[in-house]
């Protein structure tokens, strides 16, 4: 304190502004610390092997790996150019190597792709390889007449390249052509931008039914004396706690032709035994399913914003002349739009990405994208295909989100 | 007390563990009474032989487990029972372990397995053991007399023979069937349906019912869809109609005409963790004596031909003569279609995409 114009120091001579630093720093990095093994719990069981799934949808180098000659050789090749000689050798030349390497078959699953019809043309054509002699073009066409047309080489230089659009195009019923241009999927192939749109339809649908129903129970249950309101609260909350499969399947037992409802319903002479309706195994089985497991997602949220709301507010629109409706809808409405808000988003994005529910109960039309994701990671076995839906699905989730910002302000959701 | 269950515990680690040095297999088919038939006729005789272990899995065809199995480098599998045109694509693209025959014991009377096995039933990767098919079969409460469906036609033919239809939400069969119904021979269904014209006639008889269709996936589906009442006819397996009719005594009745036949293919995946064992387990279970035991309990036919020979009665039923049973006698093989690999591994991708989009629109 012997200068009164220089820095505040402590004790040990040190600034004390340094010294606040210093300690803020380690608090920081002590509370960092506590949270490292989550974040890198996040990082390897959840960043990475999105990231690395989502690579694959543009990522595809077997071609290129198993095929380098050809791939080479292919890159100065001109879809409509005649086939030379130089190519066929590179393909005879490395079709000899991955027959011995046995990695042949994943070059012909992969091309068959593009041109079915090629699985057996590259694995016959394989096995004769080795004996196959110069001019090596001719030697092809002898062994099989696809190997003159240029289909063939086209469906070849499109699989050369390691880095493709293809997979991100046909995610949108698009196709890739191999001399660059795109073109729409003929009428009979297409069904993901179908499928994409019923995914949104019936999100948005579930979205707002979920908001009509919860809204009010979310209402009563902050009005409500705390005791009673618990009791109802551990209603809302006990099917979160029952499986969602046992709470699907109940679903069917409830509303499958010849379940519980139809089985009132023709009681009741509302409909007869040869009419029952069909309510499972399409889009309004879908529906009615969907909308009430996410239900507890709208209720929750909406809830908790709808408690911090003083009812004196209202009382005061009230006492100043307000009708019961003006005084709801001026004055208590926008203060829960917060919760209606993160409930509308969260169950929305929740819905759009749902699958076992749509698989159980959706029949054929009650598809959504992700039983298309499903089916490619399950049974076709064209993981990068699933790989580009899986990106096309997170860039409209992404968009809505954006959208949301733009329209209400991230800022301004509640969840508690 | 607290030692006494000490005890306990470490005497069963130590049996487990002594289990363990045995040897356990993994081995996964497609579950219900085809497994329960494997199990009888090979899985309990080797064990006993052995004194090894087989855990019994179940799972729904395909290859999707096995390639991300293998592409994990995560293989818990050791044996699996595989249609022969997903066998084929799984060594094509390097997912199996090859096989070598000579590993495969001769016929009783000393023919080399190679050629008492029918031919087609060994490829690199994997050892026919029974051929199967898929027929299709009604409800005989509901279709009496000169009213029921005899042909592949009648299937199609909901005017006639009115209800719901139970099929397998695959291309694969319900094409082949489609154009059999739509008055193709047996012999040219993989011709026409290689031509673009006769895809688009498969799918032009399928729109016929498409919308009296109920669409099923595991093996042991229709069966139920039939006692339940949910479909008046329903494509099957014929085994799982045979284990109904004979172990339930369902009133069902299988219709020939137009059956597809194929094998069931046992393969390795690529670094199967007991790879020896399941050789051996391989070996074992196709023999002529094990593939004529399983005869007895479904009436899936034997991959060799030693082992036809000796194919008897029911297990359970000695008024049964399993050999009428068979997809391969002759009365029931008049105009058989036999499943063709190659074609569905070159054009599946393509007909699945369609199929599904035909399914969604």
């Amino acid at each position: 304190m012997s200068d009164a114009t220089g820095p505040i120091v402590t004790a040990d001579g040190v600034p004390l502004k340094r010294k606040l630093a210093q300690a803020m720093f380690r608090s920081r990095a002590r509370a960092f610390g506590l949270a490292l093994p989550l974040l890198a719990f996040i990082i390897v069981a959840f960043i990475i092997p999105i990231v690395t799934l989502l690579y694959r949808g543009v990522h595809d180098p077997r071609f290129a790996e198993i095929m380098p000659r050809t791939t080479a050789v292919m890159q100065n090749w001109e879809p409509t150019s005649p086939v030379t000689e130089e190519m066929a050798a590179a393909l005879v030349a490395d079709m000899v190597v991955a027959r011995k390497n046995r990695t042949i078959g994943q070059v012909a699953t992969r091309v068959n792709r593009e041109l079915p019809g090629t699985r057996s043309l590259f694995t016959s054509t394989a096995r004769k390889a080795k004996k196959m002699k110069p001019p090596y073009l001719e030697a092809l066409i002898k062994k099989d007449r696809k190997w003159g047309d240029n289909a063939t080489w086209q469906a070849i230089k499109i699989t050369a390249k390691t880095y493709t659009p293809a997979y991100l195009l046909q995610a949108v019923d698009l196709k890739y052509n191999a001399d660059g241009s795109i073109t729409r999927q003929p009428e009979r192939f297409r069904i993901y931008m179908k499928l994409l749109v019923r995914t949104m339809r019936i999100s948005l649908i579930v979205t707002l039914a979920t908001l009509v129903l919860g809204y009010p129970v979310a209402y009563l249950l902050s009005t409500l004396p705390v005791r009673s309101s618990n009791m109802l609260l551990i209603l809302v909350l006990l099917p979160f706690w029952t499986s969602l499969l046992v709470r699907t399947t109940s679903w069917i037992a409830i509303l499958q032709s010849e379940g519980v409802l139809n089985n009132l319903f023709v009681l009741f002479g509302i409909t007869t035994d040869q009419q029952r309706f069909s309510m499972i195994y399409n889009e309004t089985g879908v529906l009615i399913a969907m909308t009430h497991i996410l239900l507890p997602f709208m209720i929750l949220p909406l809830y908790s914003v709808m408690k911090t709301i003083p009812p004196s507010y209202v009382r005061a629109a009230k006492s100043m002349g307000a009708r019961p409706a003006t005084a709801f809808w001026r004055v208590y409405f926008p203060q829960s739009v917060p919760g209606i808000g993160a409930g509308a988003l969260l169950v929305f994005i929740l819905a759009i990405g749902y699958y076992i529910t749509p698989a159980l109960v959706g029949g054929e039309d009650g598809q959504m994208i992700s039983n298309m994701i499903d089916f490619h990671m399950r049974k076709s076995l064209n993981w990068n295909l699933a790989a580009a839906l899986g990106a096309v699905l997170l860039v409209v989730v992404l968009f809505f989100f954006w959208l949301y910002d733009r329209l209400v302000g991230i800022d301004n959701m509640k969840l508690g | 007390m607290m030692i006494k269950k000490l005890i306990a515990g470490v005497a069963v680690s130590a049996l487990l563990a002594g289990a363990a040095t045995a040897g356990t297999i993994t081995v996964v088919s497609w579950g219900g009474a085809y497994t329960k038939s494997q199990v009888e006729a090979y899985h309990k005789p080797w064990m006993a032989k052995t004194g090894n272990k087989i855990i019994s899995e179940d799972y729904n065809g395909g290859l999707s487990e096995v390639k991300s199995q293998v592409e994990a480098g995560n293989v818990t599998w050791d044996l699996v029972d595989v249609e022969m045109s997903d066998a084929v694509r799984g060594c094509d693209e390097g997912l199996l372990e090859p096989i070598d025959p000579a590993i495969l014991p001769p016929a009783p009377d000393g023919t080399p397995a190679t050629e008492d096995f029918i031919p087609g039933a060994i490829t690199d990767c994997g050892v026919a053991n029974i051929v199967w098919s898929t027929i299709y079969a009604y409800d005989t409460t509901k279709f009496k007399g000169d009213n029921a469906p005899r042909t592949i036609a009648d299937f199609f033919d909901i005017k006639k023979f009115p209800g719901k239809r139970g099929m397998r939400k695959t291309p694969k069969a319900n094409l082949e069937m489609a154009l059999a119904a739509d008055g193709v021979p047996s012999d040219q269904i993989y011709k026409v349906l290689g031509t673009p014209e006769g895809v688009d006639r498969a799918f032009a008889k399928l729109d016929q019912i498409k919308n009296d269709v109920v669409w099923w996936e595991a093996g042991a589906q229709p069966p139920q869809l039939l006692a339940d009442g949910e479909v008046a006819m329903t494509t099957a397996y014929n085994g799982r109609i045979f284990n109904a009719v004979a172990a339930e005594k369902k009133p069902f009745k299988i219709i020939w005409d137009a059956q597809i036949f194929d094998f069931d293919v046992w393969v390795i995946p690529k670094g199967a963790p007991h790879k020896d064992l399941a050789m051996d387990f391989l070996a074992f279970s196709t023999a002529t004596q094990q593939l004529a035991n399983q005869a007895s309990w479904i009436s899936y036919g034997p991959a060799r031909k030693s082992a036809n020979k000796l194919i008897g009665t029911y297990h359970s039923d000695p008024s049964i003569d399993m050999k009428a049973q068979m997809p391969t006698a002759p009365d029931n093989f008049k105009t058989a279609i036999q499943n063709d690999f190659e074609f569905w591994a070159d054009h599946q991708d393509e007909l699945n995409d369609r199929f599904n989009a035909w399914l969604a629109k």
